[in-house]
Order: structure tokens, then C-alpha cells, then sequence
């Protein structure tokens, strides 16, 4: 469940501005690399401060940190570069991936190329024992609800304020939208910071599960690009079926053969999906 | 005459200049670039001209590469005189096997390196174009398959060498590849393809078939009303660059002398886009160009400055997207424009960045 649930917050983010933007951010898997990271600078940080043992608060702080930081990045990234390729989706994949590069090349002069490691909060240490076998680390539990709150907090901005009603209007029909008033360019510059934001998150989560380092991102984004195909455009129930699908298919035939051939099943199961269904699981009707 | 000058000094240089002035190394330096600018040849039919963006094309070069490694593999195993390949002893395999064994033949080899990647794209092709799926979304679900390929080799060490890939060949057809004679045929063979696939390129694109090409790029869904299957159109320019790219990768792998699924992941697949984006998409001798350029620089770049060549990457991809959207030849014909055009007519600003631009540079270049 836990392959599912970060490969749910990575493709949350990533869903959001593809599906209003029609933008796949190639950077997407250096953010959550970046969020990794401020989670890694926030424990130095604490660890100057309190000596050794640092209060288990610091984790919290670190979600806060990596979530501004990011969605920071993010509405840069937007009005740098984004928003200037309007319109050439596949141009704006080649920019945001050499955006990647540098973000990776920027990591490892300052950090250096060795991986890093976040020591994870005393309170996320043990698990909770559901069966003589089978133990649930906190840890996984904990990246479970994160994001399960991530998708709440998502979806309540989406359907219960004015801007979440703002992004929706122009994601089903831009034009119309902006005739009526929606500064369009103002929701892409917003949801593209809080899809960034939410890479930061999935990178605290990450840099729980293991070591931290530059090319951290690129074992999760192709798993989570796969999801946003699958999962359809702009719809929160299509993401979280194909995260949970794949995140669960993946783990179970990398259980029943090989992760190699595993791998390879699950891109097949998905190439004769979207024979069936080619607009992904749930399609958003639009004019 | 003079519009194939430019062609006739570029085979001039090819054949007569650089085998004889460069060194050994420069010269196999070289030879590598050419293999790697035949892929862009292939990238840019499907990308420049058709306006499909394979992520994933490392895997036809990989595809082309293993075929031909698997075929070297065997020789120096059998001039050995061993019955399998080094590394499949080392996994521990008792026996060669089935699938390998009529990659002992090179006729069987060669053929396999063309029809092994186009019926690998034609198969994704038609799955994936059949239901629609286009732009990004083509994109992404090839970008997967680079890395699925990736996994799969890495995994499935005793029949492919892993992560090492295959390496230690000793003789191609009988001649050492070692001697630097043999070096030099492979180098003149490379070059021959080239000009042959840039040839065939030119004529492809200069066909009706050509029109058509860029017809799908720049108004796909005009193309299927007037009542043409963009399927058929699309699986059969998506193979041929297949193809192309499964060509370049078994004239890589004697030259270099290793394939590895390094060389065909991710990162590799996106790098040959580069090429094409920074020579200039849609032109044909713009991909030749940007393949050389790019790879010249880094190697001259990763040699002394390992780290500034990843920021320069990176800023190739953002600078040849905002900046340069026709790449080299674009900008340069942009200069050749306004150069040529007399002080007073010229407006303000003659270099808008817009797609449409690029579209007319190409539709100019199809003409050319």
C-alpha cells in the first residue's frame, strides 16, 4: 500500500497541472527530490539547534518547509518558462526536463553526489503489530494518511473555494472562462505552485522510506506519469484508482515473478487498458 | 547544381577529408557521432515532421545494438571455442539459449537489427495510435517502455549481460575489431549509410507521403477527415524511425565495442531529441547537425568539465525550446534573412519565436 500511496502523492501534483495546464512537468520527479532534501536540511538545521536528539516535531516542520519550497520552485518554474510555451505541451516536456537536469546538477554540487540520510522521527519508529506476521510500520502508515489528507485537502480546494471553482471552470473550457473573468493565467500560476508543492510532500514521505539522493525522483516519475495516463485528465477518482491500481500491481507481480518482468506486465496491462478506455479511467466531458 | 553542393561537400569531407587527416581516435570519436546522427535522421522524421515525440527511441537503438552484440558475442565465443558467450558461463547457464541461437548467423543478425525495433514500434504504434492516444500521452508511454526495457535487460542478466551489457567482442565477420583497418571500414560503412538514410530521408519527406507527413504534425484531425487512416500513417513513419534508430545502434556496437542498457534508458532516449531540437526540427541536416553538434560538445565538455556539462544540458533543453525553436538551421537562416534583406524594408523585430514560425521554416524545408 505504501508503493501506492507515494506513487499517489507524486502523481497528485502532476495530475493537477496536466489536467488544467495540459502540461507534463518533467521536473516533477527533481522536486520531489528537492522536497527530499529540505527535509534533510531541516533536520541539520534542528540538529544545530538542539544538539543530537532533535524533537520529533521536526518533521512536521520539514512537510511545511519542502511544501513552500517546492511550490515556490513551482511558480518560477510557471512564470519563467511554462507559461511563455503556452500551447506546446510536448516543447514544455523538453524545457521541464532540462529544468530537471539542473535542479539534479544544482543538488549534487551542493549536497555532493553520495546519497544523504533523514533519520526519521522518533514517533514514526515501530509499527503497530496486526498479526504475528505481518507488522505495519508507522512510517508506511504515516505516508498513507499523508496521502489520504493530501487528496482530502485537494479535493476540498477544488470543490469548496472560490479559486478551487476558479481551476475547475478552466479546466473544462479555458476560453469560457476567462471570458467570464477567470484570470486563467492566475489559477495555472496557483495550481501549478500547489502541484509543485505537492511533490515536496511526496519527498518528505520518500526520504522517510530510504537514503536521499540527486537522481531521486527518476525511480518514481515514470511509474507516476503512467498513472496520469491511466488515471485520465483532471479527475482526482481517475489518479487515485491508477495510483492504487498500478502502486498494487506492481508489488503483487513483482511477488509473483520478477520486479524485471513484473514491470514489464503492468506496462502491458496498461497499453491493452487504454485499448478499452483511451481517454484513462475516468474521462472529464468538455466542450 | 548548386543546390546539392552543400551535399557534395559534405560526402567530400566524409570520405576524402576526415579519414585522412584525423587521428584514430578522432576518427572513431566521429564514426560514433555519424551512428548517432543517423538515429537523429529517424527522431526527426517522426518528431520534425510528423510531430510525434518518441521519449523511447534509445530502445530501437538498444534493440538494433543487442541484435548485432548478440551476433559479435557469439563469434568471439565460437572463435574461442566456447558454445556460449563469457557472461552466460559467468550466470551460471548450462546451455545457449533458443533465442540466441540463430543470432549465430550474421545474415540472421542484420536482418533481426531492422526487423526487431520496427515490429517492436509497429506493435506499440498501432496499440497506441489506434485508440487515439497522441501528443503527450505518446510521449509518456514511450518514455515507459524505454525504462521497462531498461529493467528488463538489467533484470534478465543471464541472457542479456545486465547491467554491464555485452562487451568483449573480439572479431566482426572474421576481421579483428581491434585493427585499426577494420576501424576504418566500419567507419566508411557508417558514413555510407548516413548519406544512404539521409537520402532516403529526403526523398521520404520530399514525397506527397512527405506532405502528408507534416499534414498529421501540424492538423492531424483535417488529415483523418479528408478520409487518410493517420493509424496506417503514423505506425509506418513510427517503424521506419524504428528502424533507422535499430540501424545506427548495430553500427555502434563494433565501433564502440560495448552496449549497455545505459545507452538505451531514459536519459539517452531524451538526449537524442535534443539533437534534433538543437540542430532544428523538421530539417533534415539540421538533425545531422545538431547530433554532431551536441555530441562534440559533450565530449569536449565531459572530458574537462564533467559538472558543467550537466547545466549546460540542461540549459541546451530550455534554450533550444524557448529561445531557438528551430535550432541551428533556423536561426541561421533567420540571419541569412535579415542579412539579406535591405536595411529599410526590415521590420523591428524578424525573429518572432512563435510555432508558427517553425512550421513555415519547415514547410520551406520540405520544398528544399
Amino acid at each position: 500500500m505504501s508503493v501506492s500511496s507515494i506513487l499517489l502523492l507524486v502523481a497528485l501534483g502532476l495530475a493537477l497541472s496536466f489536467g488544467l495546464m495540459g502540461v507534463i512537468n518533467m521536473a516533477h520527479g527533481e522536486l520531489i527530490m528537492t522536497g527530499a532534501y529540505c527535509a534533510y536540511v531541516t533536520q541539520l538545521g534542528f540538529r544545530a539547534l538542539f544538539g543530537p536528539t532533535i524533537p520529533g516535531v521536526y518533521f512536521a516542520v520539514a512537510l511545511v518547509v519542502a511544501f513552500f519550497v517546492t511550490a515556490g520552485i513551482g511558480l518560477l518554474l510557471e512564470a519563467l518558462l511554462i507559461r511563455r510555451l503556452y500551447g506546446r505541451p510536448l516543447d514544455t516536456l523538453l524545457a521541464t526536463w532540462g529544468v530537471g537536469l539542473v535542479l539534479q546538477q544544482v543538488a549534487r554540487s551542493i549536497f555532493g553526489a553520495p546519497n544523504v540520510q533523514v533519520v526519521s522521527p522518533a514517533w514514526l519508529d515501530g509499527g503497530l503489530r496486526l498479526a504475528p506476521a505481518l507488522v505495519l510500520s508507522f512510517k508506511r502508515l504515516f505516508i498513507l494518511v499523508l496521502a489520504a489528507a493530501a487528496v482530502a485537502a485537494v479535493y476540498w480546494f477544488l470543490r469548496h473555494t472560490a479559486s478551487g471553482r476558479r481551476v475547475r471552470a478552466a479546466m473544462q473550457n479555458r476560453d469560457m472562462a476567462a471570458c467570464l473573468g477567470v484570470a486563467t493565467r492566475r489559477v495555472d500560476a496557483t495550481t501549478f505552485a500547489i502541484g509543485s508543492g505537492l511533490a515536496g510532500l511526496a519527498g518528505c514521505a520518500v526520504a522517510l522510506l530510504g537514503p536521499v539522493g540527486p537522481a531521486l525522483g527518476t525511480y518514481y516519475i515514470v511509474d507516476a506519469f503512467m498513472v496520469v495516463v491511466l488515471g485520465g485528465v483532471g479527475q482526482l477518482p481517475g489518479t487515485i484508482l491508477a495510483a492504487v491500481g498500478i502502486g498494487s500491481l506492481n508489488t503483487l507481480f513483482e511477488f509473483g515473478s520478477t520486479a524485471s518482468l513484473g514491470k514489464v506486465i503492468v506496462f502491458g496491462l496498461v497499453i491493452l487498458f487504454l485499448q478499452w478506455k483511451p481517454a484513462g479511467l475516468v474521462a472529464l466531458r468538455s466542450r | 547544381m548548386k543546390r546539392h553542393a552543400p551535399l557534395l561537400i559534405a560526402v567530400i569531407f566524409l570520405f576524402v577529408i576526415a579519414p585522412n587527416t584525423l587521428s584514430e581516435f578522432r576518427l572513431s570519436l566521429l564514426a560514433k557521432f555519424l551512428t548517432f546522427a543517423i538515429v537523429a535522421l529517424g527522431v526527426d522524421l517522426l518528431w520534425g515532421y510528423t510531430g510525434m515525440l518518441s521519449l523511447g527511441h534509445g530502445v530501437f537503438f538498444g534493440l538494433g545494438a543487442y541484435c548485432w552484440a548478440m551476433y559479435l558475442k557469439l563469434e568471439a565465443a565460437a572463435a574461442a571455442g566456447e558454445s556460449m558467450p563469457d557472461f552466460m558461463v559467468w550466470s551460471g547457464l548450462k546451455a545457449l539459449p533458443a533465442f540466441w541461437q540463430p543470432f549465430g548467423s550474421p545474415l540472421f543478425a542484420g536482418v533481426m537489427v531492422l526487423v526487431l525495433p520496427m515490429a517492436l514500434a509497429a506493435l506499440l504504434g498501432y496499440l497506441v495510435c489506434r485508440s487515439r492516444i497522441k501528443d503527450v500521452y505518446f510521449s509518456l508511454i514511450t518514455q515507459a517502455l524505454a525504462m521497462i526495457l531498461t529493467i528488463l535487460i538489467v533484470g534478465q542478466q543471464a541472457f542479456t549481460g545486465g547491467t554491464n551489457g555485452m562487451t568483449n567482442f573480439s572479431t566482426m565477420l572474421g576481421m579483428p575489431l581491434q585493427d585499426v583497418r577494420t576501424q576504418w571500414v566500419l567507419y566508411l560503412v557508417t558514413a555510407t549509410v548516413l548519406v544512404a538514410v539521409y537520402l532516403f530521408c529526403r526523398w521520404l519527406v520530399g514525397s506527397r507521403f512527405g506532405q502528408l507527413l507534416v499534414a498529421v504534425r501540424d492538423d492531424e484531425n483535417r488529415v483523418r477527415f479528408c478520409g487518410y487512416s493517420l493509424t496506417a500513417i503514423k505506425v509506418f513513419v513510427f517503424a521506419v524511425s524504428a528502424g533507422i534508430a535499430g540501424l545506427a545502434g548495430a553500427l555502434f556496437v563494433p565501433q564502440v565495442g560495448i552496449i549497455s542498457p545505459a545507452m538505451l534508458g531514459i536519459v539517452p532516449s531524451i538526449e537524442m531529441v535534443i539533437w534534433v531540437a538543437v540542430g532544428g526540427r523538421g530539417t533534415l541536416v539540421g538533425a545531422i547537425l545538431g547530433a554532431l553538434v551536441v555530441n562534440a560538445a559533450k565530449s569536449g565538455f565531459s572530458e574537462s568539465f564533467p559538472d558543467t556539462w550537466q547545466y549546460l544540458l540542461g540549459g541546451l533543453f530550455i534554450g533550444a525550446v524557448l529561445l531557438f525553436p528551430d535550432g541551428i538551421i533556423g536561426a541561421t537562416r533567420r540571419l541569412g534573412a535579415r542579412l539579406g534583406t535591405p536595411l529599410g524594408t526590415r521590420s523591428g523585430r524578424s525573429a518572432p519565436t512563435q510555432p508558427a514560425t517553425v512550421g513555415t521554416v519547415r514547410a520551406v524545408e520540405v520544398a528544399a
